[in-house]
C-alpha cells in the first residue's frame, strides 16, 4: 500500500485538506500536493492503462517526465485529456478520471491485447498496410482505433480564457533549481535584465530533497535567501509555474505559464503564453533519471528512485512499507536513506556494479540495509501491483538466485541531462562515457545572428551532477565572477551503463522489459527493428513508436537508442539521438490561441452603420474582414424573397446601399497621372477634374485583379475606388511600385477607406431624396452622369458621385464616417415618402448582373484578362506601357480561341447552377470530358422574372443564339442560349436621367 | 448639422487599468519628405509645432505631431480645427510635393490609464514596454490589427483604424480584466 506518513512533507500544508475525486471515488489530499502525490497518499497506484497492450500503469515519476499517470481532468467546459498528475497541483473539488480503459480501470478487456502481443510486434501498424489489402479498412483500422488512444477531447467549449504576453530580457534563465538561481544571481550583479522561469510552483529543484548543504546549511535556506535577493533586484523577473517550451531562432523563447490551472474559475486566465525575446538563454533545466530495463519494470509500484525520495520528502507519501532499490549508480542510495529515515524498510539494494563502496553505499550499509552488488532484477512479481522481486546476477541470463517480498521498487539507471532547449536550435551533444549520458557540447552551441552562442547550459543540464560543480558551472555559464557558494554533497562513484538487466536476458525476459511505457515499446521491439534492418535511430523511432507518446520519450529515448546501438554493435554516439523539438512538455491550444476567441477571434471590420444593419434584420455576408448585409429579411420572409423585394424596390422607387466598405485611395503628386496610367489599363491622366471614369487594374501577367471608379479631384490628385476586399491589397500594390520601382516619381498615396461612410442612393426617386435633404444642386445639368461634386447635404459635408452600379439613376454620397449613421438615418427618414428601402449585397449583385457588369471574384479568378470579359474598350491602345500590357500580349492570351464572357438565358427560365461547367463533345488526352464554358454569375432576376446568368464560353461572343447544355446538380441538364450579357436597359437610359 | 461621433461613443472599461475610447479627435496625415524646406515652417506657422525626430511624437498644446515614416507625419488636434488646418497646411506647403488629408474619421483613439497601463499592451504588442521612452511613438500591432501608441500623462494613447475599434476595445478589455495583472502586487 502507498500511504501518507504521519510526519514530514516539506511542500504540503496539513492544515488545508482538499477533497477531490478519482474515477468518482472521493479522496483527500493537502494543499501543496500534486495530484500524483495525493493519489499515492490514497493508495491509488494504478492510474491508467498503456496505449497498445492496456497494461496496468502506475505512477513512475514525480515531475514533467511522467509517462503513465495521465488523466482526464475536470468535466464539461473544463475537461482536459492527458493531464500529467505529477505536474497537476491539487485543488479543492478537482475531479480526475483514468484514461484508455474499458470497461473499467481495474478490469480492462483491452488487456487481451497483451496476451496477443506476439501479433502486435514493432511496426505492426505499418505491417497492417501490406496485405491483404482489404484487411486494413475492415479489420485493422477499426480495431486499432478502438483499442488505442488516450484521453477524450472535450465536448464543450472551453470555459476558461487565455492570453499571451511579450517579454524582453538580456538573459533568460530556464529552471529555478540551484543552478538557475545561481546563474540569475550572478548575471543580475552585472546589471543585465534577467528573467528566470521555473516550471513548478517551487524554487530550488532537487537540492532540498537530496540533502545538499550550501554554505554549511540546508539547501532550502540558501534557496530562500537567493530568491529573496533576486526578488529585491529591480532587473530580475521571476516566474514560477512557467515552462519554457521551446527555444527558437534569434533568442525567441515560448513559455507557458499556468496562471489559474490550480484555481479554476477565479476569473484569471487559465494559461498565459509568454513570447520572450532573450539576448542569451541559459538552460538550467536539470537532469532526468533513467529507468532500468528489467522484466516487469512497468508493473505499478516500480518507480524512479528519485521519485520515491520526492514523494517521501516533499509530500510525506510512502510508496509502500518495503522498498527494494535497484541501481547502477551511487545516487540511488539516497533513496535507501530516505526510505529508512521515514521509518520504512529497504529489504535490499541491488547494485548492478561489481563494487559499491562510495560514501553513500557505505552509509546505507551502516544503516543495516543489505547491499548486494553484481545483482539485478530477474523479474518483478505482481500484476496490478508489485509484490516482490526475483533477483539474479547482472552478468547472467536471469536465473533466480533469491527473492524479496516488497511493495515498491525504486530504480535508477543513471541521469540524463535535460538537453531539449539546448538542442532546439541546433546545439550539439557529446557522449559522456563516465556518466553514460549525452551532454551539451560547449564547442557547438546553438548560435545566433552574430555567430555567438545563443544558449549556454548550466548545472545538471550541462552534465554536472554534484552540487558544488553545479553552482560553479552556473557562474561559468553566465560569465560571472567570484567563487561559488560552498556546497557539500558526498562524492559519487561512476555510473555503470546498464541497458539490459540482466545483460544476458532471455528473449522471454526482454519482451517484458519496457522502454517506452506509454507507447508500449519494449527492448524486444527495438531489437526486432534492428533485425529487420532499421539502423537509423529516427527510422527506428517511427517504426517502433519509441518516444513518440505525449511524454516524447523523456524516460525512454536514451535507453532505447542504447539498446539499438547494442543490437547494431555500434557505439552509442554513432547511433545518436532523435531530434529534440519544441514543446518540452505539451502546450495547450488555448495558450497558443491566446485571446483570439469569440468576439475577438478575428478583427471584424464594421462600417459606421453596422449596428443599424444588425438591428434591422441584416443577414450578414463576410467580405474580407467586413460584414455586409446580404439582405434585410422581414419576419417570415426568406432571403430570396427579401432580395427580390429589395431589387424591385430599388428599380421602381428608391434603394439605399451601405457602400462604405469600398476602397478609397487618394493619389496625389506631380507624377500621379503618369502613375495611374501605369496602374490602370486605361488612361486616367486625361480625366478632367470633376469627372469619374471606370478603370481596370491588371497584375504583371495581364490578369484582371481589381476594378473601380477613378475620380479626378484636382489638377494633381485622384481618388481611386477599389473593391471592398481589395482596398488594402491595392494600396499595398501601389506603394510597392512606388517604393521599389518608381521611387523617383513624385506621388503620395493615402488609404482613406475608413474616413468616409458612403451611401449609394439608387432608383428613380434618388434625385428627389437628395433634393429634399437639400444643400446641393444634383440636377442632371449641374451634376451629369459620371460627374462628382463637393457640397453639403442635410447639413453634412458630402462628396457626391453620379455613378451607377445598378443601372438606375444613382448617386454615391461620401460623408465623414463620424456622421455616416446620422446621414443614413436622415436618408431613410426623408425617403419614406419616396418608398425608400435599404438593400444588401445580393440585390447589388442581381442588379449589376442584370446590367451585365462584371464582379471581381465572380467573373475573374486570376486567369481572366480584361479582353475575355469584352472589356477591350478599357485597354488603352495609345499608352506605351501599363502594368500587365506585356503579359496580356502573350500568344495564348491574345488568341481569339479563349473562353469569353456572354450572357446565358435558360430556355425554361430556370436559374443555372452556380459554377456549372458546360461539356463539349469528346474527351481530352486524360480521358476526361471536354468542356466549353462555365457559369460565373447566376441569379433569379425579379426584374425580368427569369433566371439570368453570365458565363465564360469558348469563343462565346461569336456564338450568339447557340444553345448549350449545363448539367444540374441532382442530375439532368438545363439548356441555355448564349445571349448578350446585358439583360436590362442596354442603352443605359435609366442611369442617365 | 449632425454632431460627429467617435466609433464607440466613448465606451470605457475599468479593469486593472482604465480603458477609454476618446474622440472624435482630429487627425491629419501629412506625407512629405521630412527634409522638405517648407515643412518645418508650415508646422510652425500652422500648428506652432516642431518637426519630430525619427520615431518621436512631440506636443504643442493640444496638438501632437508624430513621426510615422520617413515621409509621413500624423497630426492630432481638436476635431473642429481640422478643416481649417488642412487648408492652411496645404497652402503653407505651396507647390512642394506633399499630401495633406483629413483622417480624423478613419481612426479611433484609446486611452489606457493607470499605473499598470503598460501591462495591458504587453499582452497585445510585441514591444519592450520597459524601453518605451517618453515622447516615443511606437508603430506596431495590437493582437491582429495595426496600431500606434505613445505615453501621455497618466498612461498610454493608442491609435487604430476606425472599422476595428470594437475589436481593439475587445482586446484591451480582455487584457485589462481585474486579477490578470502580469505583475500582481
Amino acid at each position: 500500500m502507498s500511504t501518507r506518513l504521519a510526519r514530514g512533507g516539506r511542500l504540503i500544508d496539513r492544515n488545508h485538506p482538499l477533497d477531490f475525486t478519482f474515477n468518482g471515488k472521493r479522496m483527500r489530499g493537502f494543499a501543496g500536493d500534486t495530484l500524483a502525490a495525493a493519489l499515492l497518499a490514497n493508495d491509488q497506484m494504478l492510474v491508467g492503462r498503456s496505449f497498445k497492450y492496456h497494461r496496468p500503469r502506475g505512477i513512475v515519476a514525480a515531475g514533467a517526465e511522467e509517462p503513465n499517470a495521465l488523466v482526464q481532468l475536470g468535466t464539461g467546459g473544463r475537461s482536459e485529456p492527458n493531464q500529467r498528475t505529477t505536474t497537476t497541483e491539487l485543488f479543492a473539488g478537482l475531479s480526475a478520471a483514468s484514461q484508455n480503459h474499458w470497461p473499467s480501470l481495474e478490469f480492462d478487456v483491452g488487456a487481451v491485447n497483451a496476451a496477443a502481443s506476439r501479433f502486435l510486434p514493432a511496426g505492426f501498424y505499418y505491417k497492417t498496410f501490406l496485405q491483404p489489402r482489404l484487411a486494413w479498412k475492415h479489420l485493422f483500422e477499426p480495431v486499432i482505433r478502438r483499442s488505442a488512444g488516450l484521453g477524450r477531447p472535450p465536448e464543450e467549449p472551453d470555459a476558461d480564457r487565455y492570453e499571451q504576453a511579450y517579454a524582453f530580457c538580456d538573459l533568460l534563465v530556464v529552471g529555478g533549481g540551484i543552478a538557475g538561481l545561481q546563474a540569475a544571481l550572478s548575471a543580475s550583479a552585472s546589471g543585465q535584465m534577467v528573467m528566470l522561469l521555473e516550471q513548478t510552483p517551487h524554487w530550488g529543484g532537487r537540492a532540498p530533497v537530496d540533502d545538499v548543504l550550501i554554505e554549511g546549511r540546508p539547501a532550502a535556506d540558501w534557496v530562500a535567501a537567493t530568491v529573496a535577493s533576486l526578488e529585491a533586484a529591480p532587473n530580475v523577473t521571476l516566474r514560477t509555474r512557467c515552462m519554457a517550451a521551446g527555444v527558437h531562432d534569434h533568442g525567441y523563447v515560448l513559455a507557458e505559464e499556468r496562471v489559474a490551472d490550480h484555481t479554476p474559475g477565479d476569473g484569471r486566465p487559465k494559461k498565459r503564453l509568454w513570447r520572450i525575446r532573450a539576448g542569451k538563454v541559459v538552460t538550467a533545466t536539470g537532469a532526468i533519471e533513467r529507468p532500468l530495463p528489467f522484466a516487469g519494470n512497468d508493473i505499478p509500484g516500480v518507480m524512479l528512485a528519485s521519485a520515491v525520495r520526492d514523494y517521501l520528502v516533499n509530500w510525506a507519501v510512502s510508496p509502500g512499507d518495503r522498498v527494494v532499490i535497484v541501481t547502477n549508480n551511487d545516487d540511488a542510495y539516497r533513496t535507501a536513506i530516505a526510505v529508512h529515515r521515514a521509518g520504512l524498510t529497504v529489504p535490499a539494494v541491488l547494485d548492478a556494479r561489481a563494487e559499491a563502496d562510495g560514501a553513500l553505499p557505505e552509509e546505507v550499509r551502516s544503516l543495516g540495509i543489505p547491499v548486494l552488488t553484481n545483482r539485478a532484477v530477474a523479474k518483478i512479481k505482481g500484476g496490478k501491483r508489485v509484490t516482490g522481486v526475483a533477483v539474479c546476477a547482472q552478468a547472467g541470463e536471469g536465473a533466480v538466485l533469491d527473492e524479496f517480498a516488497c511493495d515498491a521498487v525504486a530504480m535508477s539507471g543513471g541521469w540524463s541531462p535535460v538537453v531539449h532547449l539546448w538542442s532546439h536550435c541546433g546545439g550539439k551533444l557529446i557522449w559522456d562515457e563516465a556518466q553514460s549520458a549525452f551532454r551539451p557540447d560547449p564547442a557547438r552551441p546553438p548560435i545566433t545572428h552574430d555567430g555567438s552562442a545563443m544558449v549556454a547550459a548550466a548545472g545538471s543540464a550541462n552534465g554536472e551532477l554534484l552540487s558544488a560543480d553545479v553552482l560553479a558551472d552556473a557562474i561559468r555559464a553566465v560569465g560571472g565572477e567570484g567563487p561559488a557558494p560552498r556546497a557539500q554533497s558526498p562524492e559519487e562513484a561512476p555510473t555503470e551503463p546498464v541497458w539490459i538487466m540482466p545483460q544476458g536476458a532471455t528473449p522471454a525476459l526482454r519482451s517484458k522489459m519496457w522502454l517506452d511505457y506509454q507507447n508500449d515499446v519494449k527492448v524486444s521491439d527495438v531489437q526486432l527493428a534492428a533485425r529487420e534492418g532499421y539502423e537509423s535511430v529516427e527510422h527506428t523511432k517511427r517504426y517502433t513508436t519509441l518516444g513518440m507518446a505525449t511524454d516524447q520519450g523523456k524516460l525512454s529515448n536514451i535507453n532505447g537508442l542504447a539498446v539499438l546501438a547494442g543490437s547494431l554493435n555500434a557505439p552509442i554516439p554513432a547511433v545518436g539521438t532523435t531530434t529534440f523539438r519544441p514543446p518540452y512538455t505539451p502546450v495547450t491550444f488555448g495558450a497558443l490561441v491566446g485571446e483570439a476567441r469569440g468576439e475577438i477571434f478575428q478583427p471584424l471590420r464594421r462600417t459606421p452603420m453596422h449596428d443599424w444593419h444588425e438591428a434591422h434584420g441584416a443577414y450578414w455576408e463576410p467580405v474580407g474582414l467586413w460584414r455586409r448585409p446580404y439582405c434585410y429579411s422581414r419576419p417570415g420572409e426568406s432571403h430570396g424573397d427579401a432580395v427580390a423585394r429589395e431589387v424591385t424596390n430599388a428599380r421602381t422607387k428608391l434603394g439605399l446601399l451601405d457602400a462604405s466598405t469600398l476602397g478609397k485611395i487618394l493619389v496625389k503628386g506631380p507624377d500621379a497621372g503618369r502613375f495611374l496610367d501605369m496602374i490602370y489599363t486605361n488612361v486616367m491622366s486625361s480625366l478632367p477634374v470633376g469627372r469619374c471614369r471606370y478603370g481596370l487594374m491588371c497584375n504583371e501577367n495581364g490578369f484582371l485583379m481589381d476594378d473601380g471608379v477613378v475620380v479626378r479631384l484636382s489638377e494633381d490628385s485622384w481618388l481611386c475606388h477599389t473593391t471592398s476586399g481589395g482596398a488594402d491589397r491595392i494600396h499595398a500594390h501601389m506603394e510597392d511600385w512606388l517604393q521599389c520601382e518608381w521611387w523617383d516619381w513624385q506621388v503620395y498615396t493615402a488609404n482613406l477607406t475608413e474616413q468616409f461612410a458612403q451611401v449609394a442612393i439608387v432608383g428613380p426617386n434618388a434625385r428627389k431624396l437628395l433634393e429634399k435633404l437639400g444643400g446641393m444642386d444634383v440636377s442632371k445639368e449641374a451634376l451629369p452622369f459620371m460627374h462628382w461634386a463637393d457640397g453639403t447635404i442635410a447639413g453634412v459635408p458630402a462628396r457626391v458621385f453620379r455613378i451607377s452600379f445598378s443601372g438606375e439613376l444613382s448617386y454615391e454620397v461620401a460623408v465623414p464616417a463620424g456622421q455616416g449613421l446620422a446621414f443614413w438615418q436622415a436618408c431613410l427618414e426623408a425617403g419614406t415618402e419616396f418608398g425608400v428601402l435599404p438593400y444588401g449585397t445580393e440585390a447589388l449583385h442581381v442588379m449589376r448582373a442584370e446590367k451585365g457588369f462584371i464582379m471581381i471574384g465572380d467573373e475573374t479568378d486570376g486567369t481572366v484578362i480584361p479582353q475575355d470579359l469584352n472589356l477591350g474598350w478599357a485597354i488603352s491602345k495609345k499608352k506605351a506601357d501599363f502594368i500587365g500590357k506585356r503579359g496580356m500580349e502573350r500568344t495564348f492570351l491574345a488568341s481569339p480561341d479563349r473562353w469569353k464572357l456572354v450572357g446565358l438565358e435558360t430556355l425554361d427560365g430556370s436559374v443555372l447552377p452556380d459554377g456549372a461547367i458546360a461539356p463539349a463533345p469528346g474527351s481530352n488526352a486524360n480521358g476526361q470530358r471536354n468542356t466549353q464554358g462555365r457559369v460565373t454569375s447566376t441569379y433569379w432576376s425579379p426584374t425580368l422574372k427569369k433566371g439570368i446568368a453570365m458565363g465564360l464560353v469558348h469563343r462565346g461572343p461569336e456564338r450568339m443564339g447557340e444553345v448549350i447544355e449545363f448539367p444540374k446538380i441532382w442530375g439532368g441538364v438545363v439548356q441555355a442560349r448564349i445571349v448578350d450579357p446585358v439583360f436590362y436597359d442596354k442603352a443605359g437610359e435609366k442611369q442617365d436621367v | 448639422m449632425s454632431e460627429a461621433v467617435s466609433a464607440l461613443g466613448n465606451a470605457s472599461f475599468e479593469g486593472f487599468a482604465t480603458i477609454r475610447e476618446l474622440g472624435p479627435v482630429g487627425m491629419i496625415t501629412l506625407r512629405a519628405k521630412h527634409d522638405l524646406p517648407a515643412l518645418p515652417k508650415a508646422l510652425k506657422t500652422v500648428l506652432t509645432a516642431e518637426l519630430p525626430e525619427r520615431r518621436r511624437i512631440i506636443s504643442a498644446g493640444e496638438v501632437r505631431v508624430g513621426w510615422m515614416s520617413p515621409d509621413e507625419l500624423l497630426i492630432l488636434l481638436p476635431y473642429a480645427e481640422v478643416a481649417d488646418r488642412v487648408v492652411a497646411l496645404t497652402e503653407a506647403l505651396g507647390t512642394a510635393h506633399a499630401l495633406v488629408a483629413d483622417v480624423s474619421d478613419a481612426r479611433c483613439l484609446f486611452a489606457i490609464e493607470g499605473e499598470k497601463a503598460a501591462q495591458v499592451l504587453m499582452k497585445l504588442c510585441p514591444v519592450d514596454m520597459a524601453a518605451l521612452e517618453r515622447g516615443e511613438l511606437r508603430r506596431t500591432r495590437a493582437a491582429q490589427v495595426p496600431a500606434a501608441f505613445w505615453a501621455e500623462e497618466g498612461g498610454l494613447r493608442l491609435v487604430a483604424f476606425r472599422s476595428v475599434a470594437a475589436y481593439v476595445m475587445g482586446i484591451l478589455t480582455h487584457s485589462a480584466r481585474p486579477g490578470s495583472e502580469l505583475f500582481p502586487a
